[in-house]
């Protein structure tokens, strides 16, 4: 893979996320031309127009493209660093946990008190399992141990949840919960976005300086600390920011699989295999998916709040499962 | 100068001592054979003495940051884990990351460099997952070279060659030496040890029980007490050949 080729993948995979966003701005149940419609996003004729644009659609496929970009880029940065091409963001338990805070939120009614104690509920969810993680995989944890102790997270947050489910007091609650876990990006403000954006950008700060690191790791462990890798730092730095872009995500769209799986899987033959140019690409990767996803369930069932999260997965899964038969044969 | 200083270094491992009190001093220009049974310690007395595990006494090498070890040595371990498929080119271009300060060209040099001294040209731009197992080693031990450090430190380079190249390897170990590069590698071909380097110390029970020229370390005694093997040793017009004749049994 030469470096022009890469650059060029990359402003294609950009082209085609910009041409998303706007797909996703014009999309919506007020069929607006597409001229008026970007008029009333600049402030431009319309009053009504612009604060559907401004309040309503802008939201929506900003976090639709932040949402699939941080998904994206932490799957690759996780495969990258277990070396392991099944391994996805909520792998080491940041998105169950950080379900479970929406979750005690809606239960306690906290959330319906006031609206933004869920996503900052969902914050603390991923940040407790974080912590957690840490603790119970210690300082010099290895591979195996961090990914044990995710799984122990991940099964603790969903029991913990189904408990919280289970003791729902009508089932009103527990259908707003299902539904929220589903995953959606509708009717996000733009409060919202001001939540995820810094929470996410310092996940991205914290991924970024890691992807030399995981190149040379793909040699292992050992291989990689003697050409200089600081192995208990990458791991600090690779759990942080996973969960801050992960809990973030969570926190405003709820659980939304596949993504963070098959993004990175989808382009990593494409940028040579190199876990340092899949971080970028799989971001890009991700938006498309996620904004692709969201202008989808708007088109397909308009009236039935088709969730994201399970329109993912449908598409998602048959797809991984292809992709798994499609390369059975040449990878070792 | 010396490349490499271990003073009573001890490694314990699950609450066994695997490693106890090695003294060591690696000179510029020697190509050291690291031998001993199985089980004698070898590859944990390479992991510590690079600071890959934690131990008690010194080391040269671990007693520097993290990158400047990577400067100081480099490290071609035994288990040969390629995770992805990265063209051999990229996969040996690895070994540029520990000099992040390098200029592109530098980078490119040092690659091409070790691409050419392991004959890997023709594998350039293949998969390095697809290739043979002895292909593999000779593109992780190009990976290696390109990182251009005074020390390489290598752990059973040889295994999974066949006879040309492992004869290949350990030539071009040689000319490093003779370059003023040091080679410390833990080896199991004794005749192959014996031909090539220019000391060879033998561990047993994590201790280094000898330490000098081929010849003083491969004695009948020496070979008895810890292979448990006699052999023929002798020095004739083409270098030292060694040969196991048969197994001791007690």
């Amino acid at each position: 893979m030469t470096r022009p080729r890469y650059c060029l993948l990359l402003a294609g995979l950009g082209l085609l996320v910009g041409l998303l966003f706007l797909a996703s701005l014009l999309t919506g149940p007020a069929g607006i031309g597409i001229g008026r419609s970007l008029a009333a996003l600049f402030g431009g004729g319309d009053e009504v127009l612009g604060l559907v644009m401004r309040e309503i659609r802008l939201p929506r496929a900003i976090l639709g493209l932040a949402v699939g970009a941080a998904l994206g880029v932490s799957g690759a940065a996780l495969q990258g660093f277990l070396r392991n091409p099944l391994a996805e963001p909520g792998l080491i338990g940041t998105s169950a946990s950080a379900a479970l805070g929406a979750v005690i939120a809606i239960h306690t009614g906290l959330a319906a008190a006031f609206p933004l104690a869920l996503p900052f509920a969902a914050l603390a969810g991923a940040l407790a399992s974080v912590a957690l993680l840490l603790v119970l995989a210690g300082p010099r944890a290895m591979t195996l141990s961090l990914i044990l102790a995710g799984i122990a997270i991940s099964a603790l947050a969903g029991a913990a949840t189904s408990l919280v489910l289970n003791l729902s007091p009508n089932p009103f609650a527990a259908n707003e919960i299902v539904f929220w876990m589903m995953g959606s990006l509708a009717d996000r403000s733009m409060l919202h976005v001001w939540i995820a954006l810094p929470v996410m950008a310092l996940g991205l700060a914290m991924l970024l300086p890691t992807a030399g690191s995981l190149d040379a790791l793909t040699l292992g462990e050992d291989a990689g600390a003697s050409m200089g890798v600081d192995l208990g730092r990458l791991r600090l730095l690779l759990v942080g920011g996973t969960a801050a872009l992960v809990g973030g995500a969570t926190a405003v769209a709820g659980s939304i699989g596949f993504v963070g799986l098959v993004a990175p899987h989808v382009l990593r033959r494409a940028v040579g295999s190199r876990p340092s140019r899949l971080l970028p690409a799989s971001a890009l990767g991700g938006a498309a998916m996620v904004l692709g996803a969201d202008i989808a369930v708007r088109l397909i069932m308009p009236d039935r709040d088709l969730k994201l999260g399970v329109l993912t997965a449908l598409v998602g899964a048959p797809f991984f499962l292809h992709l798994i038969v499609k390369t059975r044969g040449d990878t070792p | 100068m010396s490349r490499l200083t271990l003073s009573g270094l001890t490694c314990r491992l699950a609450g066994r001592t695997v490693v106890d009190a090695v003294d060591l001093t690696l000179q510029p220009g020697e190509f050291v054979g690291l031998i001993g049974p199985n089980g004698a310690g070898k590859t944990t007395l390479l992991r510590a003495a690079l600071g890959l595990l934690p131990f008690t006494g010194h080391s040269s090498i671990a007693a520097l940051p993290v990158r400047a070890r990577a400067r100081a040595a480099a490290f071609m371990p035994q288990g040969r884990e390629i995770a992805w498929p990265l063209t051999v080119e990229d996969l040996v271009a690895l070994g540029r990351v520990a000099h992040p300060d390098a200029a592109a060209a530098a980078d490119r040099a040092a690659t091409d460099r070790a691409i050419a001294a392991l004959r890997l040209d023709g594998l350039r731009h293949r998969p390095a997952t697809s290739l043979s197992g002895g292909e593999q080693a000779r593109a992780l031990l190009a990976r290696a070279l390109a990182q251009e450090t005074p020390l390489l430190v290598t752990d059973e380079p040889a295994a999974a060659l066949d006879p040309a190249a492992q004869i290949e390897v350990m030539e071009l170990f040689r000319n490093l030496a003779a370059e003023g590069r040091t080679i410390l590698s833990s080896l199991h071909d004794l005749g192959s040890a014996a031909r090539h380097c220019s000391r060879l110390i033998l561990l047993e029970g994590g201790r280094i029980t000898a330490d000098g020229p081929p010849e003083a370390v491969l004695t009948a005694k020496n070979l008895a007490r810890s292979f448990g093997v006699t052999a023929h040793v002798e020095r004739g017009p083409h270098g030292l050949i060694f040969q196991i004749l048969g197994r001791i049994t007690r």
